[in-house]
C-alpha cells in the first residue's frame, strides 16, 4: 500500500521493471502471461486428456461448448482449412480472456502478495501492457504476411502489394505500396491499442474508486460516522457496479481481438 | 510555479476535450447501431441470432477510440510527462 492518496495511483501504474530505458523487462507481466498461458495450456490438456466420448461432465462440456463457439465464428468467416487457424483463435480466445480476469483481483491483493515475496510493484493485468497486446498483434502482422505469401505466392503477393488499389501501372507502383504499408500496419496498431486502452482505462477506474478508501478511513480517523458510511458504501456499490460492467468488457475485448485476427487472415487468404 | 499551473491547466482542458469529444462521438455511434439493430430485429426477429454478436462485435469497436482515449486521458491525469519534464 502506497502512503498517500496522490502516491496511490502512480505506484500502482508501476511495473516491476529489470534493466534501463529501452532495454528493460517488466517481469511482472512476464510472469503473469508465463502462469496464465501454462494454466490455459493445462485446463484444455486436462479437458482433452479426460475427454470421453459417452456422457460428458460439466467440464468437458463447458471446454467443448468454448471449442465449438470458436469454431463456429471461424466457419462464419473463413472458407478453408482451419487445422492452424482454429487452435490459434482458441489461444488468442482464452488467453485474452485469462489475462483481462486479472483485472477483477483487488487491486491491492497482487502487491500485497509481491511484497511479501521483497517486490515493490506488481501489475497483474498484463493486457494493461502495451508490451504484452502490441506482441500478440505483431504476432498477428507476422502470420498475416505469411498467409499472403502461402495464399497468393510470392509473385502473387508483390503483385498485390503494387498494383492493388490504383492498377497495375509502373508509375503507381510507389503510391500502391504506400497505402498498401499503411493498411497493413494499422491492422496491428488498431488491434493492440484497443485491447490496452480497455484495460487500462478499466484498471485506472478501479484505482479511481479504491481512492475512496482513503476518504472513508480519513472520516473514520475524524470520528465522522456519517462520511464513513458514505465513503465505504460508495466504495463496495461502485466496484461492485464497475466490475459487473467490466466482465461485458473482458469478454468482448477478447472477443473482437479473436474474431479480428480471423478476419485478418481470411483477408490475407483472398484475392484480387 | 505558475509555469506548472500553466500545463496542469492546459492538461486538464485537454482531458476534458478528449473525453468530452470521444464520448460524443462513441454515443452518437452505439446509437445509430443501437437503432438499427432493433430496427431490423423488429422487421426480421429470426436473424436477432446472427445479428446481435455482430452488434457486440462492433460495440466493442466503437467503444474502443473512445476508451483509448480516455486511457490516455487518465495517464495524462496522474502521470503527466509533460509537467514531470518541467518539474525534473
Amino acid at each position: 500500500m502506497a502512503g498517500s492518496s496522490t502516491e496511490y495511483i502512480p505506484h500502482h501504474l508501476t511495473h516491476l521493471k529489470v534493466g534501463e530505458g529501452f532495454w528493460s523487462l517488466h517481469v511482472d507481466t512476464l510472469v503473469m502471461t508465463a502462469i496464465l498461458g501454462i494454466a490455459f495450456l493445462w485446463i484444455f490438456w486436462s479437458a482433452a486428456r479426460k475427454a470421453t466420448t459417452g456422457v460428458p461432465g460439466r467440464f468437458q462440456a463447458f471446454i467443448e461448448l468454448v471449442v465449438e463457439f470458436v469454431d463456429g465464428q471461424i466457419k462464419e468467416v473463413f472458407h478453408g482449412d482451419r487445422s492452424f487457424l482454429a487452435p490459434l483463435a482458441l489461444t488468442i480466445f482464452v488467453l485474452v480472456i485469462f489475462m483481462n480476469t486479472m483485472d477483477l483481483i483487488p487491486i491491492d491483493i497482487p502487491g500485497m502478495v509481491a511484497g511479501t515475496a521483497g517486490a515493490h510493484y506488481w501489475r497483474v493485468l498484463p493486457t494493461a501492457d502495451a508490451n504484452t497486446t502490441f506482441a500478440m498483434s505483431l504476432t498477428v502482422l507476422v502470420l498475416v504476411i505469411l498467409y499472403s505469401f502461402k495464399a497468393k505466392g510470392a509473385g502473387g503477393y508483390m503483385h498485390e502489394l503494387f498494383g492493388s488499389p490504383f492498377g497495375s501501372h509502373p508509375l503507381l507502383w510507389i503510391p500502391n505500396f504506400a497505402l498498401n504499408v499503411v493498411e497493413l500496419l494499422s491492422k496491428p496498431v488498431s488491434l493492440a491499442m484497443r485491447l490496452f486502452g480497455n484495460m487500462y482505462a478499466g484498471e485506472l477506474v478501479f484505482m479511481l474508486i479504491a481512492l475512496l478508501g482513503f476518504a472513508w478511513a480519513g472520516a473514520l480517523a475524524d470520528g465522522n460516522i456519517f462520511g464513513f458510511a458514505v465513503g465505504f458504501v460508495g466504495q463496495v456499490l461502485l466496484t461492485a457496479g464497475w466490475a459487473i460492467f467490466h466482465v461485458l468488457i473482458i469478454l468482448l475485448q477478447a472477443f473482437i481481438f479473436m474474431v479480428l485476427t480471423i478476419v485478418y487472415i481470411s483477408m490475407a487468404h483472398e484475392h484480387h | 510555479m505558475e509555469y506548472i499551473a500553466l500545463v496542469q491547466a492546459y492538461t486538464a482542458l485537454g482531458l476534458g476535450i478528449i473525453i468530452g469529444l470521444g464520448a460524443i462521438g462513441a454515443c452518437i455511434g452505439i446509437g445509430i447501431m443501437g437503432s438499427k439493430f432493433l430496427e431490423s430485429a423488429a422487421r426480421q426477429p429470426e436473424l436477432i441470432p446472427t445479428l446481435q454478436g455482430r452488434m457486440f462485435l462492433l460495440a466493442g469497436l466503437i467503444d474502443a477510440a473512445f476508451l483509448i482515449g480516455v486511457a490516455i486521458a487518465m495517464f495524462f491525469a496522474f502521470a503527466n510527462p509533460l509537467l514531470a519534464r518541467l518539474e525534473g
